[in-house]
């Protein structure tokens, strides 16, 4: 073995280390905040972790919503459901019933480890039939190859999925706050640092967000990725009070979060009649009817992210009319 | 393979007609969603009945390879018997649940668009497509994904009317539902490890009975399991599903739990290598059994008539287990029998518990409660409901004729022919047990009405439900009877694709 | 490729110990938290199977690498669901878990 091979070796060890280590904070923790930040630790190490399994697609998304939205998520969370400890300790199981459960996941985990390591050898898979299929699509980048051509089936109905869930949060809002503003409404901050963020950072984030999904046919990003960083730059204004989360029975934040599976949902009826059937290109097309699909979608999935970060109506709606 | 067999258009349409309906019917709203939802649900129907033609003309299964990229690089769509059997029950009781809500989730007048009414509309179509995707699905990862499209719009029409006692059962279900398919999706990880592929008719001639397949699989149906609430993972069960509003009771117990069967069906007899699967069957049915008798005899000592109708669920999904064993027993015909017994006790269920829970939805409505204890009355208040659950009654215990009595029989009858008796007497023993809970509400439902002992507001004369509604539980539990009297000849469908059949 | 055996194991160990927590953890929010461990070990094991089935040459196996893709979202979506219901059920019963140690009785319907 090779020098380089010893040190990546070692340095692959000790980032799996880290994350164990994180991960095991993540639930020791004495309490939900610290916890929290393990978490967001946790997913940090994991994205250098997909780094190193050659997945810079796989570590942008991990680092964007993987960590940084659903970290987001959760500690707004934890701000808001306080106290109960009595409840928790109550309810927490006695020795033996924490003994069968390690036993268990132990069990899992070890199970787990021995038939990850029986996998055949050489390893089966697709890796050379994708990779030699994306180029005469015109894209560069095997993995959104994958996301819009081969298996677009899965990303339609994910981000459909994606508008399941905006509505399913919406709908858990009281009736009488129908209607209203999405999640809690923030002071306009003037000064501070919040305030300083906000006004510098989404001309800054809307362009980095704008060109990682650009540039995910052809190289790591795309819409999820992009996505994310438009909805955090939104949050951030949304956080310093400087916009305000529109009403849940806007048109236009309703046909903005339908954008992209609709556009794809369309596109794909299309191929019926200009190439093989249902979410098929015709070969000349592809590449520009998928750059129009991602377009809608980096739209759709900033909206949805940014939503399902502010959470449902908490308040009746204002009446102008 | 070939990209797509004649029909198999019609399976993009089933599948992408409530995702389209769903998207446009989130951003009109109001109104529009409640008919768009109605418009589509119909079309539905008309789409699930055409692919059950297909597949029967055909009498191989319909494919569809997405964007013309065959698998294993590709998805396909694929029906095939069990395929349009599941898609045309889920049609039809998505259709009967959509007629139902038309009484209690119309947009109140003056009002432009209300929580509850856009909510329910939206997740009917969104439960549609998910079910749509769940059946037709060919790859076991977009399955993953269906399985979670089908948990989100479940959960969603669960918590519907926002009682404080529903969150705490639903998000217990919600957890449930996740781990389930975290479960199940640890399982696909270790598959395409395997074999390079997630494509379960490529997996079907290429599966090992090595550690890690059997791992795989052992993980994917406990997370199934967990899903199904099979006997001991059932205690979520019970509560989602009795504090869910009627109408989202109605799908939940009918209809997301044969999802999973569906797949668990596809993982032990396409996936798995047969010898393997023999070997697991007879646990699976032990289980099952265990559901059959514990779900019974606990539904029997219920107090409250929509825990007794959720309990009985646990009992009736166990049934759907004793088919592996039986299915897989070496001879054709008995397996093609238990087979349909299977598929059938999975549809007869669906038609018969959909309407129960409708009708003890509107019996709880029409007395203001639902104590089993203090029924009285309900038989002069909603007769209709009455009947209609006495119906749904006769099919889950069996008695003939009744859909649900065709598919135990033939469950029995396999049973008896393979030698395995045992499970026949818990047939048996099932039944007995659904007959005593049964009568119970039926008993009581029959007697007259308490006149002296009501305190003013606190038990409201019994009010009489409108006739709608309870039409629309009379006419599930009459489909679920009538699926009896059909001769078993005309049951050829749900034999198309099975692997062992004669083709 | 030396990295897939080792970050295997891991995947195998947050595995275990995301299941581990989903069952002892007793408030909700910590269940979460274990769950996205649960689900952060499931796809570092797609991640390595990619790894492990990449050409010579050219990279990893694009497909499970977008799977993970599309499972990160979906678990996210999952995580933004089960938080509000968590919110919920805190905001209106003022509870923190879900175990049913209360006696409160679900499912009956008083008052239609």
């Amino acid at each position: 073995m090779t020098l380089d091979g010893v040190l990546a070796g070692v340095l692959d060890g000790l980032l799996a280390a880290l994350v164990l280590a994180a991960a095991g904070w993540t639930l020791a923790a004495p309490a939900a905040f610290p916890a929290t930040i393990g978490f967001v630790g946790f997913g940090l190490l994991l994205t250098l972790a997909w780094v190193r399994l050659g997945a810079p697609d796989v570590a942008l998304t991990e680092a964007a919503i993987g960590t940084g939205a659903t970290g987001v998520i959760l500690l707004l969370a934890v701000v808001r459901l306080r106290g109960g400890e009595e409840e928790v300790s109550a309810a927490t199981p006695g020795r033996a019933l924490v003994l069968a459960a390690g036993l268990l996941a132990g069990a899992v985990g070890l199970a787990l480890a021995l038939a990850v390591l029986a996998l055949p050898d050489p390893a089966p898979g697709l890796a050379a039939e994708a990779a030699a299929r994306t180029a005469p699509l015109g894209l560069g980048n095997p993995v959104a190859a994958v996301l819009m051509v081969f298996r677009g089936l899965d990303t339609l109905l994910e981000s459909v999925v994606l508008v399941f869930t905006v509505l399913a949060v919406w709908s858990m809002a009281p009736d009488r706050h129908w209607g209203g503003r999405p999640g809690p409404e923030f002071p306009r901050q003037d000064d501070g640092p919040l305030a300083l963020l906000a006004r510098l950072l989404p001309p800054v984030g809307l362009v980095i967000g704008i060109y990682i999904a650009w540039v995910g046919t052809d190289a790591p990003g795309g819409k999820f990725q992009g996505g994310t960083i438009l909805a955090a730059m939104w949050v951030v204004a949304w956080a310093a009070g400087l916009v305000q989360a529109p009403s849940v029975a806007d048109r236009r934040v309703r046909l903005m979060l339908v954008a992209g599976p609709l556009v794809f949902v369309l596109v794909g009826l299309a191929g019926f009649g200009i190439a093989d059937g249902f979410l098929a290109y015709p070969p000349a097309l592809a590449k520009p009817l998928i750059l129009v699909i991602e377009a809608a979608m980096t739209l759709s999935v900033a909206a949805a992210l940014a939503l399902l970060i502010a959470g449902p109506p908490e308040h009746p709606p204002e009446r102008v009319t | 393979m070939s990209p797509a067999t004649p029909g198999g258009s019609l399976l993009v349409l089933a599948l992408i007609l409530p995702v389209a309906a769903m998207l446009v019917a989130f951003v009109l709203g109001g109104r529009a969603a409640e008919r768009l939802a109605l418009a589509a649900l119909g079309l539905g129907a008309l789409l699930a009945m055409l692919v059950a033609a297909a597949v029967y003309r055909a009498g191989a299964p319909l494919a569809y390879a997405v964007g013309g990229w065959a698998p294993p690089l590709g998805l396909a769509l694929r029906a095939d018997g069990v395929t349009a059997a599941m898609l045309l029950t889920a049609a039809l009781v998505l259709l009967a649940v959509a007629l139902f809500g038309r009484t209690g989730h119309a947009t109140p007048p003056g009002l432009a668009e209300a929580r509850a009414p856009f909510a329910f509309w939206c997740f009917l179509l969104a439960l549609s497509a998910a079910l749509a995707a769940a059946f037709l699905g060919g790859d076991l990862f977009n399955l993953f994904v269906a399985l979670e499209m089908l948990t989100f719009a479940a959960l969603a029409l669960a918590c519907l009317e926002g009682k404080p006692s529903q969150f705490r059962s639903e998000l217990r279900y919600l957890l449930f539902a996740l781990i389930g398919s975290v479960l199940y999706l640890l399982g696909t990880v270790l598959l395409y490890g395997g074999y390079g592929t997630l494509d379960i008719a490529l997996l079907a001639g290429r599966a090992r009975a090595d550690a890690p397949t059997l791992l795989a699989a052992a993980l994917m149906t406990a997370g199934l399991a967990a899903k199904m609430a099979l006997f001991p993972l059932h205690l979520w069960l019970p509560p989602a599903h009795a504090g869910a509003p009627p109408a989202a009771s109605a799908v939940l117990s009918g209809l997301v739990v044969k999802a999973s069967f569906v797949l668990l069906l596809r993982l032990w007899f396409w996936v798995m290598p047969p010898l393997a699967a023999a070997a697991a069957a007879p646990l699976l049915a032990a289980l099952g059994a265990a559901a059959i008798l514990a779900g019974s005899l606990v539904a029997l000592r219920q107090a409250r008539l929509k825990l007794l109708v959720a309990y009985s669920t646990v009992a009736q999904i166990g049934y759907l287990f004793l088919m592996f064993p039986l299915a897989l027993a070496g001879d054709a015909e008995v397996a093609a029998r238990a087979w349909l017994g299977g598929i059938l006790q999975a549809s007869s269920h669906a038609f018969a518990k959909a309407a129960m829970f409708l009708a003890a939805g509107l019996i709880a409505g029409a007395l203001g409660h639902d104590r089993i204890a203090a029924l009285g009355g309900a038989g002069r208040a909603v007769p209709v409901c009455v009947v209609a659950f006495g119906l749904a009654g006769l099919s889950l215990m069996g008695i003939p004729p009744s859909g649900g009595f065709t598919a135990k029989w033939l469950l029995l009858t396999s049973a008896v022919a393979t030698g395995q008796w045992w499970w026949a007497l818990v047939i048996v023993g099932g039944g007995v047990l659904t007959g005593g809970y049964v009568y119970r509400v039926l008993a009581g439902s029959l007697t007259a009405p308490p006149v002296t002992d009501a305190p003013i507001g606190d038990a409201p004369l019994p009010a009489a439900a409108s006739r709608g509604p309870q039409l629309v539980a009379l006419a599930l539990a009459l489909v679920s009877v009538g699926l009896g009297l059909l001769p078993l000849a005309s049951f050829g469908l749900v034999q198309v694709g099975r692997l062992g059949a004669a083709p | 490729m030396s990295g897939a055996p080792i970050f295997g194991l891991t995947g195998a160990a947050l595995v275990g110990l995301g299941l581990f927590g989903l069952l002892v953890q007793a408030a909700v929010l910590r269940k979460i938290l274990a769950f996205n461990l649960l689900g952060a070990g499931v796809f570092l094991l797609f991640g390595v199977v990619a790894q492990r089935g990449g050409t010579a040459g050219g990279g990893a196996d694009a497909v499970p690498q977008a799977m993970v893709i599309t499972g990160l979202v979906v678990a996210f979506a999952a995580t933004a669901l089960a938080v509000v219901v968590a919110l919920r059920m805190h905001q209106i019963t003022g509870a923190a878990t879900i175990s049913e140690s209360d006696g409160a009785e679900p499912g009956g319907s008083d008052a239609a």
